[in-house]
């Protein structure tokens, strides 16, 4: 016994040592790792509050439903009827917000529609395409179609769906889905 | 975070009574952030996404919602999200002509002829949200990290901007934002999705080409579709648990 404990400050020393070294990691700790690291996994569960913090641009379909109740109506049974809003209409977050504060701004049917039905062949073939330079010449795309139901019954002509269409198949007016249209329940 | 004993005792003796997500939503609570903890709970979602080729029609209008919703840098070649045109030859899948003309935001004009014998399709891309994600386990800070509720987010206050988590996504879905020099990704708008909205690129595809799914819940659609569809991801052999289905998925895609 005589051996271990007749020196003991050896052991006192070092269990000092030791002591210290604990007390410096504990405060190193303390000072290094940020609030909330590790709570739900390796990395500051602040930071998951902090990505859910950014506001929206886009105000979703249903809070502009919420007022423009008219469309969804126009826009039933249509070939556009699974196209949400702001799709063609931009983000308008803002608006729904307060439509006084940012107004809703018609977009310009010539650039728009061409986005989706200019034609191109990576495009899928039975989606409704057309050479837009044949096919409207110039005249906004709005004078013959209704933009919330392009094939509404009663519209002046569809001249998309004359012959001649730019060789694009799948242009025959039917009571075919839209290629994009409500499959599975609809767009989430 | 100074922690005397009370604190240490106290936490301990919760962590004993209270398990799981009640300790989560305890913690939430006790950080001042009684909103994280009700109505939107991370442990009641799985996200994931599923894309459709057949459908996507490569208008862009993902690639400019998305930089209009999480503000991503307007120059070329920064995305969370793009779409890219394959032009494959008749019977000759490798290899694929692959163009993304500044990401599919201005469109795709018109470049391949119909009648030669090849094919072309668009294929959008962002983030797959993989469930053992190589970008996350190569984070040598936890700047990165997959949420409770499935999605690869960063911690920009965190973020080194030391970039091995870009060279580490097999995707190709990260890059450096040139005005905070820390990495930017797509979060899979976890900002809309927590609270109740879809996703900016969801909202705005005109064909329902992508369409975002909880996989947690029995009732998602996207539950019936996965059951129903021969879907794949992408890279599958790297193992990266990845919730990004796509359905349609030509071979000479990568």
């Amino acid at each position: 016994m005589s051996v271990l404990f007749g020196h003991k400050e050896h052991l006192v020393r070092m269990a000092a040592l030791f002591g210290v070294g604990v007390v410096a990691f504990l405060v190193l700790q303390a000072l290094l790792v940020p609030e909330g690291f590790g709570v739900y996994g390796h990395y500051r569960a602040g930071a998951l509050e902090e990505n859910r913090a950014r506001p929206v641009a886009f105000a979703g379909r249903a809070a502009c439903v919420e007022c423009h109740s008219d469309v969804p109506e126009a826009m039933k049974g249509g070939r556009h009827e699974g196209v949400r809003c702001e799709a063609c209409h931009g983000p308008l977050a803002g608006h729904a917000g307060d439509p006084a504060e940012k107004e809703a701004v018609r977009p310009d049917s010539k650039a728009l529609c061409a986005r989706c039905h200019a034609a191109n062949v990576a495009r899928p073939a039975r989606f409704p395409q057309v050479e837009v330079a044949d096919h409207a010449g110039g005249e906004a795309c709005t004078t013959c179609h209704a933009p919330h139901n392009p094939l509404a019954p009663g519209r002046a002509s569809q001249p998309g769906l004359a012959p001649g269409t730019a060789g694009q198949p799948g242009l025959a007016p039917g009571p075919a889905g839209h290629p994009g249209g409500v499959e599975n329940g609809g767009t989430k | 975070m100074n922690q005397d004993r009370r604190d240490f005792l106290a936490r301990s003796g919760k962590l004993l009574l209270l398990t799981g997500a009640a300790q989560v939503a305890f913690e939430a609570i006790l950080r001042g952030e009684p909103a994280a903890a009700p109505n939107y709970r991370t442990a009641d979602h799985w996200w994931g996404m599923i894309i459709d080729v057949e459908k996507c029609i490569g208008c862009g209008n993902c690639v400019r919602a998305c930089k209009e919703e999480n503000d991503v840098p307007r120059e070329p070649f920064f995305f969370r999200t793009w779409v890219e045109r394959y032009h494959v030859q008749e019977g000759d899948v490798e290899p694929p002509d692959v163009d993304s003309p500044n990401g599919g935001y201005d469109g795709f004009p018109e470049r391949y002829r119909t009648n030669d014998g090849s094919k072309s399709f668009f294929v959008p891309k962002l983030c797959n949200h993989c469930a053992r994600s190589p970008c996350v386990q190569v984070c040598p800070v936890g700047a990165t990290f997959e949420s409770p509720d499935g999605v690869v987010l960063v911690d920009k206050t965190y973020c080194l901007g030391c970039r091995y988590c870009v060279q580490a996504c097999p995707y190709g879905c990260r890059f450096i934002d040139p005005r905070t020099k820390t990495v930017d990704k797509c979060s899979l708008c976890y900002h809309r999705i927590t609270k109740g909205l879809t996703t900016a690129c969801c909202e705005t595809c005109p064909t329902g080409a992508r369409q975002l799914g909880d996989l947690k819940d029995p009732k998602d659609p996207i539950r019936e579709f996965l059951r129903t569809h021969k879907v794949q991801v992408l890279k599958p052999q790297m193992a990266t648990g990845s919730k990004t289905y796509y359905n349609g998925l030509d071979g000479s895609v990568r």
